[in-house]
């Protein structure tokens, strides 16, 4: 409780937690208020910024600022996705990992480390292509499975240090069982660390997203931040001078990964003692 | 004591308090004053969270957030220490003059660097003007005469043991002669058998000159015995005895002191049918103002006078006692019925 | 050596860390008998491997080679609904209060913690009436410290919340790892006395791990002298105090500050 208090004393938290969830509200309220859908197609191509289109329109004369509402929605959904999946997977391989050591240990930090060497982009690259429809949970899913490995790596060296500590030995003593041991002696410690990973992850997924979309593999049927971006490109905006077909949704999910940076930022300095001043 | 010897250390009412995060203050060292002649070994003890390591600390006028100086002064071979610059502290009184040993002391060896560098760094910081030879030489003599091997100075940490790294840091910091060792339980992180070869250098420095007096910080009573001329006994942030070492083991007066020698368990035979003391309650909580004596919650002689005016100290034969009930415990005659000589 | 008396024995335990070149070994060909009811002392220095043939007996180490026989029975690879009957016999108390507990749990969940080793035999009402029981055993007043968090309780608090959790299993054996280093001197009596009562009131038999041998020659009948993973010397604590035998011993003795011996001479 009392760290939760610091925690809404810091200033980098409450800045990045604030934007986040202005952001996140806007995402979801506005298409639940305002009914337009983001691919009718309303003018010209590439309409400049006016009082009737704010953010001008893009290469099919939709409207850029209703686009970039469901985009960012679109890739909060998939990005908290894939930080849930990243890290419950992640958490659950470095848990075990941590607290089993021996044959166990090195196996799961094998598996580890080989999806690390791997560059995940490559695994996103070829699971996208040979997939036929890519909802939003599909492409969670891909990016949660492929940016696991760092979270259970962390996870693992955290859990290793807290195995041999005597509450642990009095939990065995009384005869629990692994999987007992892992989530009530083990899992409370680092439960601060485990949210801080996750939302590292939901940044990356997020940037991720954005990547794999540009290359042309984003989600179908919906508008995200990635799929904008990856169509300016494709319609040269850069070259006609739209500016404003890739500058919001760039800043767009430069802002949403730095308040999530800066809330995990403001976090480490609470829960990381040596970070304490 | 002879009134003719100097006084060494002399530290006057000094109060010290650590900030806390809510912005607290725990007044660890409160309003201590005493003496440390030249030649004499002074003994704190107390028991965990008493304020004996606070106090060395700001005995040496260095406070380092978050602990805070509060009021009073230490004066050093006659020179006030307090308020003085970080920078002058460390660059003329600090190894040179006054020489804070920690139980983590072997710590500061660098991992990296061979003992003989760490020396030369170490001592060039103090004088430039050294050359790395003399600092050698210096460090070699300086060995030899404190038995301890002179060929250590060219291995790493890492190749030495626990009780060795101790001791060459003690002998490394002791190279400019500092006139006031304090040790803040130099052994504790040792087996006894370093623990005791630790504490005869320590002797050894002070029984060569090469240190004129010397504080000895512990918890552990029975080493105290055998080094120091007098002891202080340290709870909640006072001192509440000070004596003669004979007089304060074997014949405690202030009830908590009492209680500490008491509570001795050697390997002795006779111990084995000793009864040991058991205190109620726990000490005061040092965060809120205390009114009268800070023991009186778990002393068995407590009056109702002791909560109501400041305790001061009193003197008792060759000693001073932080206690109204004095010449209660003295018409008492078995002052120490357990501790059996 | 065997005999009816006799609660716990090893035969060459011994523990190796780690393999090939940097192999330690920190349990040497260690064979040892505890008696019935006997209050006896593991006495060593740091690294000695105390500790790990402490862990060792409780199951919560195997052994490299070796075995323990626990009232006759070869408990040296045990496991599943074994172990945790072993558990019922043989338990510890922890040098460190504060580790001990799980900083989530209350004082009364970890004291209900220990019935998983009862499987389902009590009753909610039983169990909270043992609960009591035992917290009124440490002299605290259950309704005071049931729901207290560990943070909120001392070093000396916690610790007598441990022997709590010994009274409750009630164990043959009770393995004590330093349970007074952390206390403050003028507590431990509380402490030791209320182990000890253990022994008078259940028959427990206490093993103390140790590396004060002024404490263990306090509160022990027998004390084992452990050096460099060897149990070098056993015996009657009087006798090994007063005349040992073995040169490690003799130095160990020596070596530990007494208040009426000369201590620095030499």
């Amino acid at each position: 409780m009392e760290t939760l208090k610091l925690l809404f004393k810091s200033p980098k938290f409450i800045a990045g937690l604030g934007i986040f969830v202005f952001l996140f509200l806007t995402a979801f309220i506005y298409p639940a208020v305002v009914d337009k859908n983001p691919f009718e197609m309303v003018g010209l191509m590439y309409e400049a910024p006016s009082s009737r289109y704010i953010l001008g329109t893009d290469n099919f004369g939709r409207d850029v600022f209703v686009e970039l509402i469901h985009g960012m929605k679109t890739s909060l959904i998939i990005g908290l996705f894939a930080g849930v999946i990243a890290t419950a997977i992640g958490v659950t391989i470095g848990l075990f990992a941590g607290y089993k050591g021996g044959t166990v240990d090195n196996i799961l930090n094998s598996i580890t480390n080989i999806f690390l060497v791997i560059p995940p982009f490559v695994i996103l690259i070829l699971i996208t292509v040979s997939l036929r429809s890519r909802s939003l949970a599909v492409m969670g899913l891909v990016l949660g499975i492929t940016s696991w490995p760092w979270t259970a790596r962390a996870v693992r060296a955290q859990s290793m240090s807290l195995r041999g500590r005597e509450h642990v030995d009095i939990a065995r003593l009384n005869g629990a069982s692994v999987v007992e041991i892992i989530i009530r002696e083990i899992m409370p410690y680092i439960l601060s660390y485990i949210f801080m990973a996750f939302v590292l992850q939901v940044a990356s997924g997020i940037l991720n997203e954005a990547g794999i979309s540009m290359l042309g593999l984003g989600p179908s049927n919906v508008v995200s931040l990635g799929t904008m971006l990856s169509w300016a490109l494709l319609f040269e905006s850069v070259r006609s001078g739209a500016w404003w077909a890739f500058v919001p949704p760039a800043i767009t999910i430069a802002l949403i990964t730095f308040s999530l940076y800066f809330m995990n930022t403001g976090m480490d300095e609470i829960f990381n003692p040596r970070l304490r001043s | 004591m002879e009134e003719s010897r100097k006084i060494m250390l002399k530290v006057d009412g000094l109060r010290a308090y650590y900030k806390t995060r809510s912005g607290e203050r725990i007044r660890a060292v409160d309003n201590i004053s005493f003496n440390l002649m030249e030649g004499e070994i002074l003994g704190i003890a107390g028991e965990s969270g008493c304020g004996k390591s606070t106090l060395a600390m700001a005995m040496s006028g260095l406070f380092l957030p978050p602990l805070t100086y509060e009021s009073g002064s230490v004066f050093l071979d006659g020179e006030n220490i307090i308020g003085k610059k970080e920078e002058e502290l460390r660059k003329k009184i600090l190894g040179r003059k006054y020489s804070y040993i920690p139980q983590s002391a072997m710590n500061a060896l660098n991992p990296t660097l061979k003992i003989k560098n760490f020396v030369i760094d170490l001592l060039k910081e103090h004088d430039p003007r050294m050359s790395k030879k003399k600092v050698l030489d210096l460090t070699t003599e300086r060995f030899e005469s404190l038995s301890l091997p002179p060929w250590v100075i060219d291995l790493y940490p890492l190749e030495l043991s626990g009780g060795m790294k101790q001791r060459v840091v003690i002998a490394v910091s002791t190279l400019m002669n500092p006139k006031v060792v304090v040790a803040d339980e130099p052994t504790s992180a040792l087996d006894v058998t370093s623990q005791k070869i630790v504490i005869k250098l320590i002797k050894e420095l002070f029984d060569e000159g090469i240190v004129k007096s010397v504080i000895f910080i512990t918890h552990e009573l029975p080493i105290l015995r055998h080094v120091c001329d007098r002891i202080a006994v340290m709870y909640a942030g006072e001192f509440v005895e000070i004596g003669e070492t004979e007089g304060i083991i074997f014949n405690p007066i202030h009830p908590y002191s009492q209680a500490l020698m008491q509570s001795i368990l050697v390997p002795e035979v006779g111990i084995k049918g000793k009864k040991l003391p058991s205190l109620p309650g726990s000490p005061p909580d040092l965060r809120k103002p205390i009114k009268g004596c800070r023991f009186a919650d778990r002393c068995y002689l407590a009056i109702e006078d002791c909560r109501k005016r400041t305790i001061g100290m009193v003197e008792f034969d060759s000693r001073k006692v932080r206690c109204i009930r004095v010449d209660h415990i003295k018409a008492k005659e078995e002052v120490v019925p357990h501790v059996q000589q | 050596m065997s005999s009816n008396d006799e609660i716990i024995k090893t035969e060459n335990l011994t523990k190796v860390f780690g393999s090939g070149k940097k192999a330690i070994k920190a349990v040497d060909d260690v064979s040892i008998s505890i008696k019935k009811k006997e209050v006896i002392s593991l006495v060593g220095q740091s690294g000695s491997g105390k500790t790990t043939l402490a862990r060792m007996l409780l199951r919560l180490l195997k052994p490299t080679a070796g075995k323990i026989i626990f009232e006759g029975q070869d408990v040296t690879n045990i496991e599943g609904k074994e172990k945790k009957a072993y558990w019922r016999k043989v338990q510890a108390i922890f040098q460190d209060p504060y580790a001990s507990f799980n900083i989530f749990s209350p004082v009364k969940k970890v004291l209900l913690d220990a019935f998983k080793l009862f499987d389902n035999k009590f009753t909610k009402e039983e169990k909270w009436r043992m609960v009591c029981e035992s917290l009124e055993a440490v002299n605290f007043r259950p309704d005071e410290v049931a729901d207290k968090f560990p943070f909120e309780l001392s070093g000396g608090q916690r610790q007598r919340v441990m022997i709590a959790r010994a009274h409750l299993i009630k164990p043959e054996l009770l393995i004590a790892d330093e349970p007074t280093s952390m206390i403050d001197a003028n507590l431990r009596s509380g402490i030791l006395e209320l182990l000890l009562d253990l022994r008078d009131t259940e028959g427990t038999t206490i093993m103390f791990v140790t590396h004060d041998l002024g404490l263990a020659y306090y509160v022990s009948e027998r004390l084992l002298i452990m050096h460099e993973g060897k149990i070098v010397e056993e015996g009657e604590a009087d006798k090994i105090i007063s005349e040992p035998d073995h040169p490690y011993t003799k130095q160990l003795i020596a070596d530990v500050p007494k208040l009426s011996e000369e201590w620095l001479l030499e």
